[in-house]
Formats: structure tokens, sequence, C-alpha cells
């Protein structure tokens, strides 16, 4: 067991719901869907034409001469990062820049940055591409830019597990901190891909849903976790930060804390690569062992934010890990896919969840999972419709995500 | 044919889309790097923007020696003379 305590103080999102963590966990709690028909003049030509885009352009955020040098996904990045360090309070803390890491994903990476640049290339010839593109597309550019900006020389990582990496991003911020390589470490995920050519491979290879498309179509219906009509995830975008810190470090400068990370479980299913293991069991060892770390007692995990992205088999698979590892106490555990509201934010989704998470356990309140109409009778789990009040008392909530290539990642989280 | 005061007009609004810098603040004395702030990816930016604006060619080997915005502007009227 490591000895060294993570908790958890400072939290910044632009999400498809909000611009901001507050107005982001309110949607949530409303049940409000930030899916909608998409009008970018690309999508006559896709079958697949609704997404979730961030509620906020980041545009109206940042300085237009940096903003122009980030890539989508590193702009969503710094929003958030730049949310998530002032709440924290770390500003002007003293805290040494050799003691400040950044764990930050993204799935995909620059994909519209380097689609966009390959367009410039074809139409306009090689002297146009731009000299920023390989400092903008790379996948660690949403690290690195919030790494500059902070001065974070500890560490700087960027994961890919597809749409376990903000998971993963956390699980490795978490062990920057219990190795006492950092004291605080900036970690999340990000993604950028709303864009043509991901959204026409994810709906080829059928995961994407294409329902809710046609003209009149209601796109807030069509993400609906473990309800019998879900056929494919909605896609997202956003990024999401979190600042976690040794608890002894956040203690003595008084920081605010919105809660203990107990543990986290990493795991691999090296079943398929893109099909999850339709037992779970990949997904139940790293569950399992997120709550060893914690020394977790099974009966305290009160709630649950799914990976569930709407996807007929994954949402089943998950059911059953809970199942595997809560036993007789799953019947007491509030699950929730908050993914009903949001659409899937692939290398996302993971730190959104996990503030969701965190939110939850602080507010002692868990979101709703809105389009579940008729629970499909392969799922055993208590998934309310509307928001429902968790327990008094130490609690525990946990955050799960997998992604294509086989990753889980769980993280445990407990109240303060 | 463009007048330099033209031409600087021009540059500055590139050097400000680009670099952010105050398009009345690019003036023929001043230099990218030193007065300016423009680093070496911006000024690639900058000379591939103005190869484009004034359909001039400005070889890499050359890039070095528009230290000021007065070179800039020189070599782009001799080009295009």
């Amino acid at each position: 067991m490591p000895s060294t305590r993570v908790v958890v103080t400072g939290l910044g999102t632009t999400s498809p719901v909000g611009g901001d963590v507050p107005t982001t966990w309110q949607a949530l709690l409303a049940g409000t869907s930030g899916i909608r028909h998409l009008t970018d003049d690309w999508v006559d030509q896709l079958p697949v034409k609704i997404g979730g885009r961030v509620a906020v352009e980041p545009s109206e955020i940042l300085d237009r001469v940096k903003a122009r040098r980030l890539d989508r996904s590193s702009q969503f990045a710094m929003v958030a990062a730049d949310q998530a360090w002032a709440d924290s309070g770390l500003e002007g803390s003293g805290l040494e820049p050799e003691r400040l890491g950044v764990c930050l994903a993204s799935g995909i990476g620059g994909v519209t940055t380097l689609l966009a640049n390959y367009d410039t290339l074809l139409e306009k010839g090689a002297r146009r591409v731009s000299p920023l593109a390989v400092p903008m597309l790379m996948p660690n550019a949403p690290a690195a830019n919030v790494s500059l900006k902070y001065g974070a020389r500890a560490a700087v990582h960027a994961p890919t597990s597809a749409c376990a990496s903000g998971n993963e991003a956390i699980a490795m911020a978490i062990d920057l901190i219990r190795l006492g390589r950092a004291d605080v470490v900036i970690a999340g995920g990000t993604e950028a891909a709303i864009h043509p050519l991901p959204m026409a491979a994810f709906a080829n290879m059928m995961a994407l849903s294409k329902t809710g498309s046609e003209d009149g179509g209601d796109p807030t219906t069509v993400s609906r976790p473990w309800d019998t009509g879900r056929d494919g995830f909605v896609l997202g975008e956003g990024g999401s930060v979190l600042i976690l810190e040794s608890e002894e470090h956040a203690r003595a400068r008084g920081a605010t804390i919105y809660a203990q990370v107990l543990g986290a479980g990493i795991s691999n299913d090296a079943h398929d690569i893109a099909q999850p293991d339709p037992e779970g069991r990949g997904g139940t060892r790293a569950i399992k062992m997120a709550l060893r770390e914690g020394d977790v007692d099974p009966a305290t995990v009160v709630h649950v934010n799914a990976h569930a992205t709407s996807t007929p088999k994954g949402d089943i698979a998950e059911g059953l890990m809970l199942h595997a590892v809560l036993g007789e106490h799953v019947d007491r555990c509030v699950v929730t896919s908050t993914k009903s509201m949001t659409g899937h934010l692939l290398g996302g989704a993971g730190a959104l969840e996990a503030i969701a998470t965190v939110m939850a356990l602080r507010d002692r309140v868990s979101p709703p999972t809105i389009n579940l109409d008729h629970l499909d009778p392969e799922v055993d789990l208590d998934i309310p419709t509307s928001r429902r009040d968790l327990p008094q008392g130490d609690i525990v909530g946990l955050n799960n995500s997998f992604g294509f290539g086989g990753a889980n990642v769980a993280v445990a989280f407990g109240s303060v | 044919m463009a007048t330099t005061e033209e031409i600087r007009a021009d540059l500055a609004d590139i050097v400000n889309e680009v670099a952010g810098v105050d398009a009345d603040d690019v003036q023929l004395d001043k230099s990218f790097v030193d007065d300016l702030d423009v680093d070496s990816l911006s000024m690639v930016e900058v000379v591939v923007a103005a190869e484009e604006k004034f359909g001039v060619t400005i070889p890499d080997d050359e890039v070095k020696n528009l230290k000021t915005v007065g070179d800039a502007v020189a070599f782009i009227e001799r080009s295009q003379g």
C-alpha cells in the first residue's frame, strides 16, 4: 500500500453541457442533453449528423494569437486547466516548478489540425503547410502546452489508450505523486474529433448511432446507455482537468479538498482491437485493483460513473463487472452514465466523468441517466432516471473508462 | 505598383494576424525578433503569408537576412519590380 495519500483540490472543464464545472454539474443533475444537430457544412455527406459540441467556444475565452497556435483539443485543455488551476488556489503558493507535473491525454490527438493541413497540402502545395502543424497535432501537445503555461517541470505525460486515455492520465498522475516525483499534478483529458473523417470512420465501424440524424429527429434522445433502443454512441468534444495533490501538501497550504483519491486500477483485455470482452473480465480486474489499492470495503461503494457509451455489448459487460466486484452490495450502488447527456468524449471522457464522480461525492447526489425508457433485461443495476441523493458518512465513488485496444482503467474516489 | 507604405501596411496586417503585434507597431525600423517578438516559427508563417499576399517567392536562405520590417518591405519591392 503506497503511503502517500492523494486528494483532489481543483476542477475545470469545458463540455457539451457547460463552459465550466458549476454549469456542467448543474446541467448533469438536471438531466440536460448537450447533443445537437451539427451545423458544419460537411455534415450533409455523412450518415451521422449529430454530436456534442462544447457549450462555450474556446475562441470566446482564449487570446486569439495564443489560440491559433493550439489545436482545438489543446484549446479545450488550456481552458479547463486555467479553471482548475484558479480553483486550486495554487497560484502564488510557492510550489516549486520541479514539484509540479502534467498528465493530460487525448485519444486521437490533433486530428483536425492534421487533416486541415493535408487539405492545404493538396489544394495549395507543400509551401503552404503550417510550420506549426507538428507541434499542434502531436498527441502530447495539450499536455505540453499546459506544462509551458504553468512551468511544470516534474513531468509531462500524455498516455494514449483511446477512450480510456483521460482516466489513464489520472491514474498516472496518482502514481507520480505516490512515487514522490511530484507534489501536484495537472491531470485530465481532452478531445476534439468532430470532423468528417473520424465521424465517417466511427459510423462505418457501426460504433456511432445513426439515429436522430435525419430531419426532424431528436438528437437529445440518441445517447441512451442501457436502454433496449441503444444502437451506438454519440460523439462529443471537450476537455477536463483535475488538480491532484499529495494530501500532506494540500493540508499544509490549507487547500479546499473536494475528494480523496483512494486507488486506481489498470488492466488490459487482449481480447479484440475494438470489441469489449463480453464477460468484462479485464474491467473487473481493473475495478478490483482500484478498490484493493484503497483498501475499500465494497459495501461503501455507493456510486459508479460508468463508461457505458450506449453501445449494445459494452453496456452489458460493464454491468457484469460491477456484479463481479460488488456482489450483493451492487443493489445499494447508484450507477449513472453521464454520456447519456454529454455524448462520448473519447479521450476527454474519463476526466469529465471523474469530475462528475468527485462532485457527486461532494454534493452527495448522483446525476441521472437520461433516455433510459426500457432497461435492457440483461442489465441488473440501479440506474436512476432523475437525480438521486447519496448517503451520508464515508462513501466511495468509482469512475470507469474502457478503450479500443483493450485498456481498462478504474479510479476510486472517497468523500471527505 | 504598390508603394512602400502600402506594402508595409499589408505586411503589418499579416504580422498582426500571425503574432498579435499591434499593426501600428510594425514600422520599417523595427526588428522582427528583438522589437516585435516574432519567433522563428511565426516568421515562417509571416513569410508564407507574404508570399501569397504579394505574389513573390522568399527563399529560405533569404529569410535570415530579413531582420527588420524595412528589410522585408525592400525585398518585396525588389521582387515585385
